[in-house]
């Protein structure tokens, strides 16, 4: 094993790579973009043998990848934010067809107020539109969940979202496995497409369904999703036995046992929030931690499982409902239907706001200390949201609102610390 | 794939008429070995256009690719009609994603072909003037300008029909849409909107881009041929009236599609590299008041008093066509 001091979007870049992807569509968008000019770069130097298209929108590349993947092409593109927005309607189309696309999501927040830092909101905004979303913890797993997701892509016919923290992971330079071609070759076989477009055997794909199928075929889709919590699992366990290491699968509890408090996250936050509790346990505090890898399809009989015996669960989640809430919790809810177990849920890290190990220990003792509201924002600045409403109270036109907080906070160039 | 020999049945058409001819100048649509690519049972209107000229130009992009071929269409009356859940007319691999994507998952698939060394495989797109002109026009253009090895098929029936006859980029002025009632100051589609996408295709510099109509089947046919046979983006403009939409009868489809190109409307001609090449020459002038009578989405220029103006602002677009593509031979004038 050889590792690499790399930033996080060369690694995935040569872990797609490695995948010997056919068909690549490239569209530029922070904090995505190294990794598409990782692969162009290997595809012009000719250490990579696939097409790699300059396409003219998010939009375009999820339809190139449709008409790829229908082709029987192994397809491969990267979005955030905006562009995941701007694809949505081909992101639906791709899983509504059933084509095993692998498209990394470098996940960032949304505007308006636009922001380019990384909270959750691209890829939640989207948990519904039938593709398997893994979301990664460090650099390691990125790389090893896109090996991965080809496989489970390929095998249910089903598209794979690969969610890596944008910039805390996607520009952190750490030292990595970049595993051998052999290895990769070894794990994972050539694409045997389940449907494909071929002049020999022509078939019809997209037809027109009304109510007659439209229930059944859809069903068939969270089927598909159903299959995958077992085949999650199976394909971490083979990845072990071909790479040696533990990466991916549905969850990954940290000291549960015991615990009476549980931390659930997703992502590189779960780092620090396993720094801050192994600290409060050397305090005597009874906390564990709950790393949802797969959100979709979601865990529910192994997150109760994993839950089983803690009083409360406190969810730290990167994005929210606006108007009702926690995302993350309110799934989690539904794993604990019955329990009785207490769900909290705090927001944090949105648009890049740090999280940094004091306001999580703050936090954590809170809800041991049952003192935090059951739906709460880490760090949130009550007197500005409350004095833009108050203005808005006041004056009729009362402005934009974004420009106004700036303004109230004096900040002048965006900062993230 | 099985092959089903076509049993000629139309008469009196001009059509198949050139069964007469040598076997060799036939058009495929008068050899007994025409794929029927779209083949018969789908839901059009009688006298689709649209039906017609998808017909004509899938079996002679399949004639000369040695039915070597798959096509994506966009969200459309085509598709709808074409693909009635679980009955399917197409006899070549198809596929439908989106409204405004063709053209791209037309490159998608060229990109998988090309990966796989699949140079003998040919890739059309097509969809509807909206699904061309309106929502799929950034892809067209990306399409174009990356000069990927597709052939964009668009069927220009002057309107969003699928969705009841709405007004689209492509529709012409005066006409009676859904959106663009023959009510108020200026009824219909107002005058000074709309694009004529053929021209900027031509724009892009691409190798081939044309326009045809369902009434000339040799033209359309021979512009397929050609364009399959050329690597890189490919454009053909291809105008098919909907009786539905225009209120038209479905017997006049083929006399219309024919009218349009001899008032000077519609200018057939193809282009190579941004250049015009060729014109179908205009065989008998006739006034755009001659065409424009048989469509109901007209009628409100010929009630009891005549909307002479606007026929005559019609006629100025008609003449101006004449002019910059010198449509009329010199001497018939
Ligand atoms: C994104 C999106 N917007 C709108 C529609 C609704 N829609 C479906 S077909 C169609 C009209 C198609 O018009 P055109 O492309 O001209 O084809 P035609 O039906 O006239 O052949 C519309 C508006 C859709 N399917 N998708
Ligand atoms: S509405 Fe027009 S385009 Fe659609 S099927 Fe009928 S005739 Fe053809
Ligand atoms: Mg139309």
């Amino acid at each position: 094993m050889t590792l690499k001091q790399i930033e996080g979007s060369q690694g995935v870049a040569e872990a797609v790579a490695l995948c010997r992807p056919e068909v690549i569509c490239a569209y530029p968008i922070s904090p995505q973009t190294h990794i598409v000019e990782g692969l162009g770069e290997m595809v012009k130097a000719g250490q990579l043998r696939a097409e790699f298209l300059n396409v003219e929108s998010e939009f375009a590349a999820m339809s190139v990848a449709i008409g790829s993947s229908a082709a029987g092409a192994r397809t491969y593109t990267a979005t955030a934010s905006q562009g995941l927005l701007f694809m949505a309607e081909a992101v639906f189309n791709a899983s509504g067809l059933g084509l095993p696309i692998v498209m990394t999501i470098a996940n960032r927040a949304i505007g308006a107020p636009i922001n380019i830092w990384n909270d959750h909101s691209d890829s939640m905004s989207l948990r519904d539109c039938g593709w398997i979303q893994l979301f990664a913890e460090t650099n390691q797993e990125a790389i090893d969940l896109h090996i991965q997701a080809f496989k489970l892509a390929e095998e249910l016919s089903v598209p794979v979202m690969v969610c890596m923290d944008g910039f805390i992971l996607t520009h952190a330079y750490e030292r990595v496995d970049v595993p051998s071609q052999e290895q990769v070759d070894a794990f994972l076989p050539s694409f045997e497409p389940r449907q494909v477009l071929d002049p020999a055997r022509p078939v019809s794909i997209g037809a027109m369904v009304g109510p007659e199928a439209y229930t059944e075929v859809r069903v068939l889709a969270h089927a598909k999703q159903i299959q995958a919590l077992t085949l999650i699992p199976e394909i971490a366990a083979e990845f072990k036995a071909h790479f040696g290491r533990d990466s991916g699968g549905l969850i990954q509890p940290y000291c549960c046992d015991g615990a009476h408090t549980v931390v659930i996250a997703l992502g590189s936050v779960l780092g620090t929030i396993k720094d801050v509790v192994d600290e409060l346990r050397a305090q005597g505090c009874a906390l564990g931690v709950l790393g949802i890898t797969s959100f979709r399809p979601f865990p529910l009989m192994e997150i109760r499982q994993a839950l089983l015996g803690c009083q409360r669960v406190l969810v730290l989640e990167k994005s929210f409902a606006v108007g009702v809430g926690g995302i993350v919790a309110t799934n989690v809810r539904m794993a604990l239907d019955g329990t009785g177990q207490k769900v909290l849920t705090v927001v944090a890290g949105l648009g890049g706001r740090a999280i940094t190990k004091s306001s999580l220990a703050a936090t954590l003792v809170a809800a041991m200390n049952d003192q935090l509201e059951p739906f709460s924002f880490m760090d949130l600045q009550h007197e500005v949201v409350d004095r833009a409403l108050g203005r808005e109270r006041q004056i009729r036109r009362s402005g934009p609102v974004a420009e106004s907080v700036l303004r109230d906070i004096g900040v002048v160039a965006s900062k993230i610390s | 794939m099985s092959h089903q020999p076509v049993k000629f049945y139309q008469t009196g058409t001009f059509t198949v008429g050139n069964r007469l001819l040598d076997e060799s100048i036939r058009s495929v649509q008068a050899t007994k070995t025409r794929s029927n690519s779209l083949n018969s049972g789908h839901r059009a209107c009688q006298g689709c256009g649209e039906a017609l000229g998808a017909r004509y130009a899938l079996d002679a992009a399949m004639d000369v690719s040695q039915r070597q071929l798959i096509a994506a269409n966009a969200t459309g009356c085509l598709e709808v009609f074409s693909t009635p859940y679980p009955e399917t007319s197409w006899q070549l691999p198809w596929i439908h994603s989106l409204f405004g994507n063709a053209a791209a998952v037309a490159t998608g698939i060229a990109a998988a072909l090309r990966a796989k060394g699949r140079s003998d495989v040919r890739v059309i797109a097509q969809g509807g003037d909206g699904g061309t002109t309106d929502i799929g026009f950034g892809c067209l253009s990306g399409m174009f300008e990356r000069n990927d090895d597709v052939l964009y098929l668009c069927y220009d029936n002057e309107a969003y029909m699928n969705t009841g006859v709405q007004r689209s980029s492509a529709t012409p002025p005066a006409v009676r849409t859904a959106t663009t009632m023959p009510l108020g100051a200026e009824p219909g589609n107002p005058f000074g909107q709309g694009k004529f996408v053929p021209t900027i295709a031509m724009a892009h510099r691409i190798p081939y881009v044309a326009t045809a109509t369902v009434a000339d089947l040799f033209d359309l046919e021979y512009k397929v041929k050609k364009a399959i046979q050329i690597r890189g983006a490919k454009y053909l403009h291809i105008f098919v009236p909907c009786p539905l939409g225009w209120g038209a009868a479905s017997s006049d489809t083929i006399k219309l599609a024919d009218m349009a190109k001899e008032c000077g409307l519609f200018p057939v001609f193809e282009a190579e590299h941004g250049k015009v090449t060729g014109v179908s020459k205009i065989r008998k002038l006739i006034p755009v008041e001659d065409y424009l009578k048989l469509q109901r989405r007209y009628a409100h220029l010929f009630g009891k008093a005549p909307a002479t103006d606007v026929i005559s602002k019609i006629q100025a677009r008609a003449d101006e066509n004449i002019r910059t593509y010198g449509l009329l031979d010199t001497d018939v004038r």
